[in-house]
């Protein structure tokens, strides 16, 4: 039961808040608001809602990183410039979520911080090799972005941390990233899986590949058999089925109301091959 | 009982003043507690976007806000945009274009569709859908509302 409702203006009001213990934050809330009241999320004594919180919200390029406020919503990825020029695949992402009224309110943060396997902006947070920075009353610490799941729903972030940036370091020149999810409706699906490539091209194929799936473990995952196998090769067919072989094998999906075992693993098949041969054709 | 926050905001223009549980949705605050029932309760899951409103000129499902979070901020609901005459292209095309039966989508349509043409004035056929995704309506097949909105907008394609 809810005794206790902070509406923190600063960090520290917020991370006061919580060094209490049993406290539930709330940003945008279209995960906290939906998970309560079918009561599959028990709120804690303390409410801190960090909408206010002025240093957590906004966009900026610093050194040879972009640093976004955990209180960027979907919406604003959606449209800010320095996400478009250098993130792009973060705004295609955004442009695939929910609804705009979700877009509207949802946050990145309350994305990362909900840890769901099937979270959309977590696959290319991925790809971009994203670290997260928390902090709490004893000071901060950052961690990179595939460290901080540690199940469905479960982050290593501990009860009394926010979540105070997400940091995408700027991709080198000659970077392309793609992101795909499929669910069985256009808009408002929870993904059934997304798949995510991204690399450098040269040579008629990816460098430094870097793979990423959603919503077929536990957490979103990186996959490496599928980077391998993609790694410096010319993308002709038989490297692409090849890539999209490992892809299938290295995924671990679960059955559940959405789709079974197997058709994710086609769906993943599928993905990888039709992300590959965009990629292909430049 | 959950602890009760007081709050005060605007809604459609007035300020109000009112005494809250904190775990209360803007949507259950506006009918239940103003006795304001031009928002919709569709689905309460923020699928069916029956309950949209305007929060700081932004569209949300006001079932998944906390009603502690409209303090300090300006609301419009369905009574306020139509309130408003220069929102009367919006109603005339919706009611020129049949885009109303049953009506239960109706006022969740119109605030969305008032976000949308304030964002783009005129916007084409691709916009209106794209805007209107997280609106569900049972009876019309949607292309009668999309023709109005785009009506509304001064584009007929
Ligand atoms: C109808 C519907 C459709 C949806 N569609 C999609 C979709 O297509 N793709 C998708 O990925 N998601 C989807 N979602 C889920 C949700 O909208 C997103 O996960 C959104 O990004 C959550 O952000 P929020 O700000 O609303 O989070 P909140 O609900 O406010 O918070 C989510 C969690 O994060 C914690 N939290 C938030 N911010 C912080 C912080 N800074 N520090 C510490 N903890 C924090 C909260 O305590 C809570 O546990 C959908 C939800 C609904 C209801
Ligand atoms: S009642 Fe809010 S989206 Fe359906
Ligand atoms: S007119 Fe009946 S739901 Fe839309």
């Amino acid at each position: 039961m809810v005794e206790r409702y902070v509406a923190a203006k600063t960090v520290e009001e917020a991370l006061e808040a919580l060094s209490g213990g049993d406290a539930t934050v709330v940003a945008g809330g279209t995960d906290v608001m939906p998970q309560s009241q079918a009561g599959r999320l028990k709120l804690g004594r303390t409410l801190v809602n960090i909408r206010r919180v002025a240093a957590l919200s906004g966009l900026a390029l610093t050194g040879d990183e972009i640093n976004i406020g955990p209180l960027t919503t979907v919406a604003d990825l959606n449209e800010h410039d320095l996400i478009r020029q250098h993130l792009p695949v973060l705004a295609d992402a955004a442009d695939k979520f929910a609804s705009p009224q979700i877009r509207n309110m949802g946050t990145i943060g309350g994305n990362v911080c909900n840890a769901s396997p099937a979270g959309d902006l977590l696959v290319p947070l991925l790809l971009l090799n994203a670290e997260v920075e928390l902090r709490s009353s004893n000071g901060r610490r950052r961690m990179k972005l595939q460290d901080f799941f540690a199940g469905p729903g479960k982050s290593h972030k501990k009860p009394g941390e926010l979540l105070t940036a997400i940091l995408a370091p700027l991709p080198k020149a000659g970077f392309t990233a793609r992101f795909e999810k499929f669910g069985t409706r256009p808009a408002l699906d929870i993904s059934t899986v997304s798949v995510g490539i991204a690399g450098v091209m040269a040579y008629g194929g990816l460098q430094e590949v870097r793979v990423a799936f959603g919503a077929v473990a536990p957490t979103p995952m990186r996959g490496p058999a599928t980077e391998h196998a993609l790694e410096g090769k010319k993308l002709d067919d038989a490297a692409i089925e090849a890539a999209a072989q490992a892809a299938m094998q290295e995924v671990k999906p679960i059955s559940d109301v959405r789709a079974t075992d197997w058709y994710r693993r086609e769906l993943v098949h599928n993905l990888v091959r039709k992300v590959l041969q965009d990629v292909a054709r430049g | 009982m959950s602890l009760a926050v007081e709050i005060a905001f605007k809604l459609n223009g007035s300020p109000v003043r009112v005494s809250i549980p904190a775990t209360m949705t803007a949507l259950s605050m506006l009918r239940d507690q103003l006795n304001v029932t031009g928002t919709k309760y569709g689905c309460g899951e923020g699928e069916c976007g029956a309950c949209t409103i305007l929060v700081d000129g932004l569209s949300v499902n006001s079932c998944l806000m906390f009603a502690v979070e409209c303090d300090g901020r300006e609301l419009t609901t369905v009574e306020g945009v139509a309130a408003n005459p220069v929102n009367d292209r919006l109603r005339d095309a919706l009611v020129e274009h049949g885009g109303v039966q049953c009506g239960f989508c109706t006022p969740g349509m119109v605030v969305q569709s008032k976000w949308l043409l304030d964002k783009h004035p005129h916007p084409d056929r691709h916009q209106v859908e794209r805007g209107l995704e997280g609106n569900l309506c049972r009876c019309t097949g949607y292309k009668k509302i999309v023709d109005a909105v785009c009506g509304a907008g001064g584009s007929n394609e």
